[in-house]
């Protein structure tokens, strides 16, 4: 069964989580005391990941680092509709690995600010925290353009990805960083729309979605 | 140094002349230098080659006392008049005792307090861990002012899905609050597997100003079926999803006129904490009563 190196308050290790739960994947967590314990620095875990970060997977004696490829690498494997990560279309494909950049970017502004107000790390504030709101524009443009088109998901296409997943946590845990999201209305609706696909778990800071308009 | 304007100085004796938990020290050990307020005041904390920690009041540029106690480094900013909290079941040998992970919070510390004792809340904040619907009454329980001056609430129960890391399935958990000063707080609850012997968790909650606050957990868990690690991951499980709901509570102070919300029964712990705080005349973090 594969391990997951998880600290439940990281929206890196959430991600993985809740595609493994869309995908019905069974799963091993094995909690890593990151904080306070800094077990993510102890000679064990370098040993997994000479970075020094979760998350980490063990899939059958195969290991893994960094939320991004683990994301694909178990898209890839799991999922035979190929939809959450499309290698059927070069178009797609390529707004997939646009988007998961993007993700990389919002860990180290929304995440980062994050960790500052909550969990006392030394990052400068104001940047961490304008970074993220020029990234959530951008995030709220092309989602509101995409609207426009009939597109509910970051990349083109009628199905979720991989880089919806990898973009949603540390968006949803932004106002634990002082970063209010009122002012991007296309975003929370993207939020919400993530927060109804069939398998959705949520972890401490996440709620679910209300109740839904009635489809007919 | 000026302090916000919003940010008034603390003028409870009771607040100033006690000791208040400001950093866990593995945390401090790492940082080596942590600059934090307490009571609204600026300190800097800073950990030594030779692993001893000061600290300094920023505003005064003066050094004042620390104590190292329960894995966490504490000040006075007065005259302490008693040192930390005791806390007989830290000594017993075969308990888990851990910091539980110290989480800043945007809301007043005694806001922390009183959620803490809160039973109504956990069938719709930790669902499917402390409490799941339908079973979201609070049983009747017994509250009074004890004469050590404290809080206790006694023959809470409740049904819990997931009471601990080591429940097998949901029971009637046990509970017993204790407030042990205004800003700390502790439970006791059965524990899953020695059903005649209660964990315990105490929040030493800093208040960094009025609306702001550090919740500084200390646990003492009982080690049978269970590790340290897993211990701290319950907690911060738990607290990571209060901490939405208390940021979001408004006022961030925590009301002290018995008219300014509406309690029901299940509130009486509460009840008791907002009049014991204002017969005191603790009014940091409050909006003291009219009358």
């Amino acid at each position: 069964m594969i391990k997951l190196y998880d600290y439940e308050l990281s929206g890196n290790c959430f991600k993985l989580r809740l595609l493994m739960a869309i995908l019905g994947v069974k799963y091993e967590p094995v909690a890593v005391d990151f904080y306070p314990g800094l077990e993510h620095k102890s000679p064990w875990f370098l040993q997994l990941n000479p970075l020094g970060q979760l998350p980490v997977i063990d899939d059958d004696g195969y290991i893994l680092r960094d939320a991004q490829a683990i994301l694909i690498y178990l898209a890839s494997k799991y999922d035979p509709s190929a939809k959450w990560y499309p290698t059927g279309s070069p178009n797609l494909l390529g707004e997939v690995c646009q988007w998961m950049a993007f993700a990389d970017a919002i860990t180290s502004t929304a995440s980062a600010a994050r960790l500052h107000d909550g969990l006392f790390y030394d990052f400068d504030i104001e940047a961490c925290r304008t970074g993220a709101h020029r990234l959530f524009r951008i995030l709220d443009e092309h989602l509101w353009f995409g609207e426009d088109q009939g597109n509910d998901w970051l990349c083109s296409g009628s199905h979720p990805t991989v880089a919806d997943l990898a973009c949603f946590p540390y968006v949803v845990l932004s106002e634990e960083g002082g970063i209010s999201r009122q002012d991007y209305p296309a975003i929370r609706r993207w939020t919400d729309r993530v927060k109804r696909i069939p398998g959705f778990r949520v972890m401490p800071g996440i709620f679910p979605a209300g109740p839904g308009p009635k489809t007919t | 140094m000026t302090l916000h304007p919003k940010i008034s100085r603390c003028a409870d004796p009771q607040l100033v002349n006690d000791w208040h938990s400001v950093a866990d020290m593995a945390t401090l050990a790492t940082k080596r230098i942590h600059q934090t307020r307490l009571l609204g005041v600026p300190v800097r904390l800073e950990v030594h080659t030779n692993r001893q920690p000061t600290a300094q009041r920023m505003d005064l540029g003066i050094a004042i006392d620390s104590v190292e106690k329960y894995g966490f480094l504490w000040l006075c900013l007065g005259t302490p008049q008693r040192p930390p909290p005791e806390i007989p079941e830290a000594r017993e040998t075969d308990r888990h005792c851990v910091t539980g992970g110290s989480i800043a919070l945007n809301v007043s510390g005694l806001r922390t307090v009183e959620n803490f004792l809160d039973m109504g809340h956990f069938p719709f904040i930790h669902t499917d861990w402390l409490g799941v619907e339908p079973h979201t009454e609070v049983p009747p329980y017994k509250v009074e002012i004890t004469a050590e001056n404290e809080v206790l609430a006694t023959e809470c129960t409740f049904f819990q899905p997931v009471a601990s890391p080591t429940a097998k399935g949901g029971f009637m958990v046990e509970y017993v609050y204790r407030i042990l000063r205004p800003y700390t707080v502790c439970l006791y609850k059965s524990n899953p597997v020695q059903t005649s012997r209660m964990d315990s968790i105490y929040l030493f909650v800093q208040p960094v100003d009025e609306e702001n606050c550090v919740a500084h957990p200390f646990l003492c868990y009982l080690k049978d079926g269970i590790d340290a690690p897993t211990v701290r991951w319950f907690m911060q499980l738990i607290f990571a999803q209060d901490k939405p709901i208390l940021e979001n509570q408004l006022p961030k102070r925590l009301p002290l006129d018995p008219r300014a919300e509406t309690p029901i029964r299940a509130d009486a712990s509460s009840i008791c904490y907002r009049r014991w705080l204002r017969d005191q005349n603790i009014s940091y973090g409050a909006i003291p009563s009219a009358i």
